[in-house]
């Protein structure tokens, strides 16, 4: 189920976002996608989820495989008329499709997915009930019934407070154990040190993406927050 | 008793114009409403009233070949809204700017290119009828072609459901799990233009809008759930066309704006005195509960 990324280019307006990436993202491994801020990390999720189209290179799926994505918080309009069950009921989109129906069990697993982020009480309010904190609870509720094999989550704690943190950081290394692969945009090194064991430094370039000890380092950090400091407007066309 | 029925039933009784009139409206009623409400959630209110300016020149051309004939002008108004929806898309898709801004510069260029091919063939009472209609003038063809696309529309909904809500609800979500997903938003523009093509003869292409977006707009206030929305505006949409064909029956005035002011008339009701974010629950609100 792994993914490998050949020489892989995306961005904007001939802008590379995310430049001449290759590597293979590993069956079941927990990755910390950190990074600048405007240094391509939400482009490459957009790239592997398929919303956006590569500028050159490719991803190549080793086998088919679903993907799971959770962008960030602000591209949903929380005031549309729909309940919070029926939001993580979506989830089941791609096994039930436009028409199939949604089964006791599956209703069930969906109660169930709400009760463990602690959401199962709200399950009949509107969405526009809720905070952002509670929202993104269920959007993860959503993605558990998803059942993805790779789910990327685009900065899933930003703007959260830490006991919710602590609630959703519980369900990605869940997901991890049960063979899941995830890749989490994360701006919380310290977080990212801790629990993710795999780490992918993006400044544009790929700086580092090894064990997260081995790309965490004070020379990888520099060379990034260089880079970054560098970016501007004029570039001349890319030879590679 | 027999004092209201002579009031409010007699005249539709009486007058096969009368129910002719409020049996299109209820049709037209039905189909606008889930749509109406749908643009309203897409914060595209507005879009419905560019597309209704949209249909004009095929409207126009089917004028122009065949006189005020209905099947030619609605086949030549769907055909142009349709035109311009795709084209919108697409230049949307492929260029920097944002749906709205396609949608001024088209409809825009598609109302004047109208009113310039009406004024090749026709005068101006013909631009006015095209624009403002003339419900009461509805005939049994016109009938036909309102059964058809109410019909049309809610089956449609009834069968997308899922699709168009998931659609407007969250697209980057649909996006990343349906491959088709554009579809639906694709879906969803046909079926308001070919709304707005079966009311214009009715209400004209400038208050076709009106029967789809106030009763939507008003119906906000009093519900949270989509489905209750969709009921309400019908509802509301039945009422006021009601009302208006009274009011036009009794003081003679032109029936299509005192349906529309009808809507309007239940859009500022339910602003004021609704459930939901109304003026009433925003400075009067129920007392508060302990969590």
């Amino acid at each position: 189920m792994s993914l490998i990324f050949d020489s892989l280019t995306a961005g904007y307006d001939r802008h590379p976002a995310v430049h001449h990436l290759s590597g293979t993202l590993q069956d079941n491994s927990l990755t910390a996608l950190i990074g600048p801020n405007g240094g391509g990390k939400s482009t490459l999720l957009k790239a592997i989820t398929g919303l956006l189209k590569p500028l050159s290179g490719q991803i190549q799926h080793t086998k088919k495989c679903r993907i799971g994505y959770l962008p960030q918080v602000a591209e949903i309009d929380r005031s549309f008329p729909m309940s919070v069950y029926d939001t993580v009921l979506l989830g089941y989109w791609p096994v039930c499709g436009i028409w199939g129906g949604i089964n006791a069990a599956q209703r069930h697993e969906a109660l169930h997915a709400l009760e463990k982020v602690g959401m199962d009480s709200f399950a009949h309010r509107p969405v526009s009930a809720l905070s952002s904190g509670q929202f993104q609870r269920v959007l993860f509720a959503r993605l558990m019934v998803q059942n993805a094999d790779i789910l990327l989550l685009d900065e899933p704690f930003a703007a959260i407070d830490s006991r919710t943190t602590a609630d959703l950081l519980q369900v990605v290394l869940e997901w991890h154990k049960n063979g899941k692969t995830v890749v989490a945009v994360l701006h919380d090194l310290p977080q990212a040190r801790l629990h993710f064991p795999e780490a992918l430094l993006l400044a544009r370039d790929c700086i580092a993406w090894d064990k997260t000890a081995l790309v965490m380092t004070e020379d990888n950090l520099k060379k990034a927050d260089n880079l970054a400091r560098q970016w501007h407007d004029h570039g001349e066309i890319c030879a590679a | 008793m027999s004092a209201l029925y002579t009031a409010v039933i007699q005249p539709f009784v009486d007058y096969g114009f009368m129910s002719k009139a409020l049996l299109g409206c209820l049709l037209l009623s039905l189909s606008s409403a889930p749509l109406g409400v749908l643009l309203m959630l897409r914060q595209m209110s507005l879009m419905g009233d560019a597309m209704a300016h949209a249909v004009l020149p095929g409207v126009a051309v089917g004028f122009i070949l065949g006189g005020a004939s209905l099947p030619l002008m609605s086949l030549g108004g769907f055909t142009a809204g349709i035109i311009i929806a795709v084209l919108v898309g697409l230049a949307t898709r492929s260029t920097i700017l944002k749906e709205d801004a396609n949608l001024a510069a088209f409809y825009l260029m598609a109302l004047s290119l109208g009113v310039l091919l009406i004024s090749l063939k026709g005068n101006t009472v013909d631009l006015m009828h095209l624009l403002f209609g003339s419900v009461l003038a509805v005939d049994t063809a016109a009938l036909l072609l309102m059964g058809g696309v109410s019909t049309f529309t809610l089956l449609a909904f009834a069968l997308f459901y899922r699709g168009l809500l998931a659609e407007a609800f969250d697209p980057v979500f649909l996006r990343s799990v349906c491959k088709g997903a554009g579809l639906f938003h694709l879906l969803f523009l046909i079926l308001v233009v070919v709304n707005l093509v079966a009311s214009f003869q009715a209400l004209g292409t400038l208050m076709a809008v009106g029967l789809m977006m106030l009763p939507a707009v008003a119906a906000r206030f009093w519900t949270q759930g989509f489905a209750g929305m969709v009921f309400t505006a019908a509802s509301i949409a039945i009422c006021a066309s009601t009302a208006g064909l009274l009011i036009s029956y009794y003081i003679n005035v032109p029936t299509g704006p005192a349906i529309i002011l009808s809507a309007g008339s239940l859009y500022i009701l339910s602003m004021l005195f609704g459930r939901f974010g109304s003026i009433r629950a925003r400075y009067f609100p129920f007392k508060h509960l302990n969590q």
